[in-house]
């Protein structure tokens, strides 16, 4: 039972492959768009902020389908990124971190944006007149002091792309050592007659995976949220 | 030497004032909360854009609407001490106090931070995180940071408001001491005359988003609008002065003052320190002659000034070297055929002079 099958490691590295190139890849956005959002006024403020949050709302199958008609290989972006890059999502890993990416989004640029909301702008103020240009109070005052939410960011969009199935099934398919994350595999075990203790198991690793997230999520929040207080560790 | 004119329209009020100012030396903004003073900061800082003006700090230009100049803060070099400090909570002091200086260009800075934790005795905070600081350590800490940034000015928003009593006598002096220690322009805002005569040399007056006065604080103190803004219905003078000695037995210290004597209620101070007394035009009491056989202890010889009208009284100036203010009834001005150039003694009861150690550097 505590031996994984090369069928279980196969669909647990690819599930941490995934959800990990989705959230680092997705942060330097989602920083940025929650900076814009809660930062600055220009018009179009709205309809970013919903196109943001649409993939919240949307069915995950209209999402993956809508990523299959724009990036798939005969997509959009996709054809041009295919025969001008030499870069493809389609049927492949990196389309499956694309579509947890996207989907993941909103819940990052949620818990960042709050977080900058939540920085003193009198600080940022007091580093500007002590000589720090707008990069300089981003990096060295904003960022830090939003480290607390944009970890939370972080852990949500990580948890949620571990858990995505929908828009990756419908976008990148089924593939075994490609695209068969833990989601997708499970789903492909109880496909088949007599595979409920493969499926059992699976499900199992799903949850320890999800719990052992949750923890270290917990622990890290509580480290950075007294750090960022300027008080001393306890 | 520092040159505003500035315009600014808020929801509620608009700035609109100028005034220049001969550096070095901390110059005290006075006025009621709302009067624009902390707005006047902003604009100063560069936090605020300003409708329309210009302001020009030893030759440098900050900001020129009609020249298209706006400085962004960061490049303005204007220190700002805020009232609640706005320490960087997530570095520690030292961290704090080294932000800015790293940003200064070598040939720029003129102080380093051996000198400045030396001035402010932040040698026991330096490895301290800025959560464990008191409100006091705080202040003393957004001090010596903004200094260490080596500004060409810098600005002081109520940096004591948050402060007890003896805390904002020992950040008061702190204030003074690098002001002549580093021969740095220093704008002082505050609603406190008590600070002000504390530190300041001089002072504008601002009411309504107007400078109403500029000069000396002891000219700008016994104006009329000073007394209106500061709430007091009385005229003051203020006299700079220093102890000439003390007298046990009276409980009485003298003070020299423009080659008159004045005894005041005894000061806690040391012979020959720097003192600043206020007298209430209304204490003051005015005889033809020296008068005998009376309890008011201080008699000076002075020459009417002027008479103005004064609500029902009237307000007498008389040059006794400065002038000092006394109001009368116009029936006793009549009654003495007060007018200007008339010979008189000012008679002022010592218990009514109110005197405090000054912390300016005198002269």
């Amino acid at each position: 039972m505590l031996t994984l099958t090369p069928l279980e490691t196969e669909a647990l590295r690819l599930s941490l492959l995934v959800s990990v190139t989705a959230v680092v890849g997705s942060l330097p956005f989602g920083i940025g768009v929650a900076w814009l959002l809660a930062r600055v006024n220009f018009p179009g403020k709205s309809l970013l902020d919903g196109i943001v949050h649409l993939p919240l709302v949307l069915p995950p199958v209209a999402v993956g389908y809508l990523l299959l008609v724009t990036m798939g290989r005969h997509g959009l972006i996709g054809a041009w990124l295919h025969d001008v890059l030499g870069v493809t999502f389609a049927f492949n890993w990196k389309g499956a971190a694309l579509a947890s990416a996207v989907i993941s989004f909103p819940l990052l640029v949620r818990a960042v944006r709050l977080s900058i909301e939540q920085v003193d702008r009198g600080v940022e103020a007091a580093a500007a007149t002590l000589g720090a240009g707008p990069w300089a109070v981003f990096f060295t005052v904003t960022l830090p002091l939003a480290l607390p939410g944009i970890a939370a960011g972080i852990i949500l969009a990580f948890a949620r792309s571990l858990s995505e199935f929908g828009a990756t099934i419908t976008f990148v398919a089924s593939i075994p050592g490609e695209t068969r994350t833990l989601p997708v595999a499970l789903f492909a075990v109880t496909q088949n007659a007599g595979g409920d203790s493969e499926a059992l198991r699976l499900c199992i690793l799903s949850v320890a995976l999800a719990l052992l997230t949750l923890l270290v999520a917990e622990r890290l929040a509580k480290r950075l949220e007294r750090r960022m207080r300027g008080q001393p560790h306890a | 030497m520092l040159d505003i004119s500035l315009q600014k329209r808020h929801d509620d009020f608009i700035l609109d004032l100028s005034f220049q100012t001969a550096a070095p030396e901390i110059t005290a903004l006075f006025g009621r909360s709302g009067s624009g003073k902390s707005s006047l900061v902003r604009l100063l800082a560069g936090l605020d854009r300003p409708d329309d003006g210009h302001i020009r700090l030893d030759g440098a230009t900050l900001f020129d609407r009609a020249a298209g100049i706006d400085m962004p803060t960061h490049n303005r070099r204007v220190g700002l001490v805020f009232q609640d400090s706005r320490l960087l909570p997530h570095y520690g002091v030292r961290g704090n106090l080294l932000y800015g200086f790293k940003r200064t260009p070598d040939a720029e800075r003129f102080v380093a931070l051996d000198e400045v934790v030396e001035l402010l005795g932040l040698e026991k905070l330096l490895d301290r995180r800025v959560g464990a600081l008191s409100g006091g350590e705080k202040q003393r800490v957004a001090i010596g940071r903004a200094l260490l940034a080596s500004p060409r000015l810098l600005l002081m928003d109520e940096p004591l408001a948050a402060l007890d009593g003896a805390r904002k006598a020992e950040l008061l002096d702190y204030v003074a001491r690098l002001a002549a220690h580093f021969r740095l322009p220093i704008l002082y805002v505050s609603h406190s005359p008590e600070e002000i005569l504390r530190v300041a040399g001089r002072m504008v007056l601002i009411e309504g988003g107007k400078a109403l006065a500029e000069g000396p604080v002891e000219a700008v103190m016994s104006r009329a609008d000073f007394a209106a803004a500061a709430g007091s219905r009385t005229l003051v003078t203020i006299v700079t002065a220093t102890i000439e000695g003390h007298d046990s037995d009276r409980q009485t210290s003298r003070l020299a003052w423009n080659g008159h004597h004045i005894d005041v209620p005894r000061l806690d101070l040391a012979t020959g320190s720097a003192v600043r007394a206020r007298i209430p035009a209304d204490h003051v009491i005015l005889a033809l002659k020296p008068v005998e056989g009376l309890s008011v202890r201080n008699q000076v010889p002075g020459r009417v000034l002027s008479l103005s009208p004064a609500g029902a009284l009237v307000d007498v100036a008389i040059d006794v070297g400065t002038p000092l203010h006394a109001e009368l009834t116009p029936d006793a001005c009549r009654e003495l055929g007060l007018e200007p150039g008339k010979d008189v003694m000012a008679l002022i009861k010592s218990a009514a002079i109110d005197a405090a150690a000054v912390s300016l550097r005198p002269g």
